[in-house]
């Protein structure tokens, strides 16, 4: 295929996701080449959102394909409804031998077979089980599939933008991630978390957001808890902080609405008891995080 | 020649193949790289799947890089590397046999048209395009009087970055094996029918409808669930230090497989005596007691050690190691109560030594069926766990 001279889309961020500029490299990347991107990092470093982002960005439709533990491959192609084949067959206001309208396209066929380019968002692809990805290494490769039940071969248009999340580690199996591009979503710098704390609160204090990120990264270097806090839990824990109106100054002595930050009940206890004091109705900090 | 880098990161044990390498040419001869900054990101993107490689990358990109420039010098070397058949000869003929050779002459020929259009361009007194994404070779030394774009600050960065060696930590030569592991643990199921019916029981349904005189019944029934539960006990005192490496691939593998009904894990030192640990770092304990009178009988047990410590640990009284482990039942007890309370129970032996090295290994081998940690034993012992009683 020749290069299209400057064709091809480029994906600059949008207004409400903050990049860097390697992952736009990598979008831009995955984009041209017409290869699935695959996004790994820890939960809640935005891996979901920049699906959103790219298609808001690029003004294309976003679909979005959530796999479960029990999601098969083939439910992203179509499913043949024969139930309801059956039933219709019991009465006559239906023409049964077209099986064509049973055919219900899944999330990877309607990305196919859209007029436009979609972007795809294939999220959490580690949740199914382990053969999953290989089931689709075909369809991903060729982007298209063939219906034998009505003799139809579904081809994309389009190639789709396709983006794949995922959370586990060398899961994936290897002719699964050779057809990738992949990006690891660092955790943010403090620079960078300023930024993106700031896309979603444009107005927000700036003594509370300084306490709040010195709290944030203070508890984050607790070795101790199962699952850290990450960015999304920032952000609701800042949320919680404007709408209680907290002072800035007693985040560093009270830290308020910890259960904002951790998710966990273990390290919930954990935190409450090795780090506070009970005074009455209230904890504070045994001694300043930070 | 550029393909040093290639050859320099399989050195360097990153897990890249030949496919994925021509993705990184074809990423080149779409103008998606423009300098040394955007080739660094680039081609880790292209060519590592993992975080826990990037510090290999890193390592190889800055032994390959330091001293090169600019873009310049890595695209001269592509051209000439595609255009050198000699050179070409060097990759072994199923790597050329998988890739065909349509898409080398294509990028070849593309690189070529490329490199006069912009020759053209710049000719023709117009502005240099190599920015914008849109000329793949850059200013590929065809002009010497070209613009440097990046410049050598821009080139220097990456090698910077690459130096900086920032994934150090995500670096993990432990998990190589976890899928395989995961893929022996996948035997480990025994299908039951719960939950709502909402499963078409087609055989039924042909017969439901048939006594129906045609009139169509649906039939549903429930769906099949994995009900095993496992239980994992591991060793982790002094004697298995070498195989912790092993070990902790088992344990990523039962931790992170999703099939399991229940999965419950302790810790114990070179034998299970009154309690074992939750945890490895806190040393929680929980008492053995406990584990017997609160998990039923048909959780799948596998315990994992080298079974081998000297006599008396096993068989006397207070013979533990350590002596705050007072045991007033010897070890040799417990392993028996709980062989006799789980139904499914295999020993996992990390220890390449012949079996039945040593009296204690012997001993416990009566005990407990007993198979190598390796992925020929693992699916072995699984099949053990897994039969009728």
């Amino acid at each position: 295929m020749p290069a299209k001279n400057g064709g091809f889309d480029q994906f600059k961020g949008s207004s409400d996701y903050v990049t860097s500029e390697e992952l736009r490299k990598a979008v831009n990347v995955s984009i041209a080449l017409g290869r699935p991107l695959l996004i790994r990092g820890e939960p809640g470093t935005g891996k979901t959102m920049l699906a959103h982002s790219i298609a808001k960005g690029l003004g294309k439709k976003l679909i979005v394909w959530n796999i479960k533990s029990t999601t098969k491959a083939q439910e992203g192609l179509y499913v043949y409804d024969t139930v309801q084949r059956l039933n219709d067959s019991r009465f006559k206001d239906k023409d049964v031998s077209d099986i064509k309208q049973y055919i219900k396209l899944g999330k990877l066929g309607q990305a196919f077979s859209a007029p436009e380019q979609v972007v795809l968002l294939i999220d959490e692809v580690d949740k199914a089980d382990i053969e999953f990805p290989n089931d689709l290494l075909n369809e991903i490769d060729e982007m298209s599939f063939y219906i034998p039940e009505t003799n139809e071969t579904i081809s994309a248009r389009n190639r789709p933008v396709t983006i794949i999340t995922s959370n586990a580690e060398k899961e994936l199996p290897d002719a699964f991630l050779r057809r990738c591009i992949f990006h690891f979503i660092e955790f943010p710098t403090p620079q960078l978390m300023e930024q993106i704390v700031e896309v979603h609160f444009p107005n927000l204090r700036n003594t509370l957001l300084k306490e709040a990120m010195k709290a944030f990264y203070a508890l984050r270097e607790i070795d101790d808890f199962r699952k850290k806090p990450s960015t999304s839990e920032l952000v609701d824990w800042i949320r919680v902080l404007i709408a209680s109106e907290t002072p800035a100054d007693s985040i560093s002595k009270e830290l308020p609405f910890t259960g904002a930050l951790l998710k966990k009940e273990v390290d919930q206890d954990y935190f409450v008891n090795n780090y506070l004091i009970r005074k009455g109705d209230s904890y504070t900090l045994r001694k300043p995080l930070y | 020649m550029l393909i040093d880098f290639f050859y320099t990161l399989r050195k360097r044990k990153v897990p890249v193949t030949f496919t994925e390498w021509m993705t990184l040419m074809e990423a080149l001869a779409k103008g998606q790289i423009n300098d040394l900054d955007e080739f660094y990101f680039v081609a880790r993107a292209i060519l590592v799947k993992s975080e826990a490689y990037f510090d290999h990358y890193d390592v190889a990109f800055q032994g390959y890089f330091k001293g090169v420039e600019t873009v310049e010098e890595i695209t001269q070397q592509i051209l000439d590397w595609l255009k050198d058949p000699i050179a070409r000869r060097n990759l072994n003929l199923e790597q050329l046999a998988k890739y065909n050779n349509m898409t080398l002459e294509e990028l070849i020929k593309q690189l070529e048209q490329r490199i006069k259009e912009q020759k053209e361009a710049h000719d023709g007194g117009g502005k240099w395009i190599g920015r914008g994404g849109t000329s793949p070779f850059g200013h590929s030394g065809y002009n010497s009087a070209g613009i440097r774009i990046g410049g050598p600050g821009g080139g220097g960065h990456a090698v910077k970055i690459a130096e900086e060696r920032r994934f150090r930590n995500y670096r993990n030569d432990l998990t190589l094996d976890v899928r395989q592991i995961r893929l022996a643990l996948k035997g480990l199921r025994q299908l039951t029918r719960v939950g709502v019916q909402d499963e078409l029981d087609i055989d039924q349904t042909i017969d439901h409808t048939a006594k129906n005189v045609g009139e169509i019944e649906l039939v549903w029934r429930r769906r099949r669930k994995n009900a095993v539960k496992l239980l994992l006990l591991m060793d982790i005192g002094g004697s298995m230090d070498p195989f912790i490496r092993t070990c902790s691939q088992l344990f990523t593998a039962a931790h992170s497989s999703t099939h399991f009904k229940d999965f419950r894990y302790y810790y114990f030192h070179n034998c299970i005596y009154g309690s074992v640990y939750k945890d490895m770092e806190r040393m929680e304990t929980v008492s053995t007691e406990y584990i017997l009178s609160t998990l039923e009988p048909d959780y799948k047990t596998i315990i994992v050690g080298d079974a081998n410590m000297a006599p008396w640990e096993l068989l006397d009284r207070d013979g533990a190691i350590y002596y705050y482990q007072n045991n007033d039942i010897p070890g040799i007890e417990w392993l028996k109560r709980i062989s006799q309370h789980f139904t499914h129970t295999i020993w996992l032996n990390p220890d390449d030594q012949p079996l039945y090295r040593s009296s204690t290994v012997a001993m416990i081998g009566k005990i407990f069926p007993m198979y190598r940690l390796t992925i020929d034993g693992l699916d072995k012992g699984v099949k053990k766990l897994v039969v009728k009683r």
